[in-house]
């Protein structure tokens, strides 16, 4: 009976690896930055480059920094969405538009609708780099502190907003600010 | 044609086709020192858009702009070391060809070698076992005639 069974359960423990493995998506790379101070940065707005946008402006409020670009397709798919999590106003979304013309960044947001309380402008995804983007869109979620918490590799689905991100918004906003 | 020729032919316009597009992508820095150093370590880096490249290889627009960021930091007398360093703290391991060997990827250095050792283990238990089974018993007298007998008579 049990050499029958040894090989079975063998079996068994492969297949439930292998349909883990399967089931993951390997785009999607643990970020070593989470837990970890945001990269700062100073960059001209998308919208009137005379002014400068910077992380630490952001200190004693929970954020969300969404990294965009007008060529990115999978943008397109999720604006919509991001569209009516800015309207229901619960987090502040900041944009980071990642190595776009400034132009058709202009011409996406006439076209879609703005979700963003403001772009910065990082037109060549040098303050991406330091963000460890490597796929467009990317969004992170910014503590009191100006600590990353959370990053989503691709676009926010309703599920990921509100399973993720909205509850540990809300536990963040309860934490003092520091 | 034969099959066997139009076999040959596609083969020969693959090769042709590796051999016209099959190089990495054009350094476009004025160091020769630094290009050398640049490639040498981009091969040991993975995009990370296209998985199974090498940053060395790829065309994608972040292994370029990872390549200038390397090419400026070795300007300014960054070491590989430094350089590496700068890469993990914001891709992680996943960059590295040659993970480091830390607690998380110890399964990933030692698991095959574990594995292989299991295996040995396994594979000598077994083979003793086998051996044990047969059991020697001598030729009796009337056997061992028989023997001789088979082996004078060719």
């Amino acid at each position: 009976m049990l050499r029958y069974l040894i090989p079975l359960a063998i079996f068994v423990v492969l297949v439930v690896f292998l349909a883990i493995g399967l089931g993951r998506d390997p785009h999607e790379v643990p970020s070593p930055l989470i837990n970890k101070p945001a990269p700062t940065f100073r960059l001209p707005q998308l919208k009137d480059p005379a002014k400068t946008f910077s992380a630490e402006e952001m200190r004693g409020k929970v954020w969300v920094l969404n990294v965009w670009a007008s060529w990115c397709i999978t943008c397109r798919d999720e604006h919509p969405l991001l569209l009516e999590y800015a309207k229901s106003g619960v987090l502040p979304i900041y944009g980071l538009n990642y190595k776009d013309n400034r132009d058709d960044a202009l011409a996406w947001l006439n076209e879609l609708g703005d979700p963003y309380v403001l772009s910065a402008a990082d037109l060549d995804g040098r303050v991406a780099i330091d963000y460890g983007v490597y796929g467009a869109p990317e969004t992170y979620l910014i503590d009191k502190a100006g600590t990353i918490r959370f990053k989503q590799i691709g676009p926010v689905t309703p599920d990921v907003w509100s399973q993720k991100i909205l509850p540990l918004a809300q536990e963040l906003n309860r934490e003092a600010g520091k | 044609m034969s099959h066997a020729r139009i076999l040959l032919s596609c083969i020969l316009l693959g090769l042709f086709v590796v051999l016209v597009t099959g190089k990495d992508a054009q350094p476009n820095g004025d160091d020769p020192a630094i290009e050398k150093r640049l490639h040498k370590l981009s091969q040991e880096l993975r995009c990370l858009v296209c998985q199974n490249e090498t940053l060395a290889d790829s065309q994608a627009g972040l292994a370029e702009d990872l390549r200038r960021e390397i090419r400026e930091q070795m300007k300014a007398g960054k070491s590989d070391e430094e350089i590496v360093n700068f890469l993990t703290q914001r891709y992680g391991q996943f960059i590295l060809y040659r993970p480091q060997v830390t607690p998380t990827t110890y399964l990933l250095w030692f698991g095959p070698f574990v594995l292989l050792a299991a295996g040995l283990v396994f594979l000598f238990r077994y083979i003793k076992q086998r051996r044990d089974q047969i059991e020697e018993r001598p030729l009796t007298e009337a056997e061992r005639k028989i023997a001789e007998d088979l082996l004078q008579s060719e």
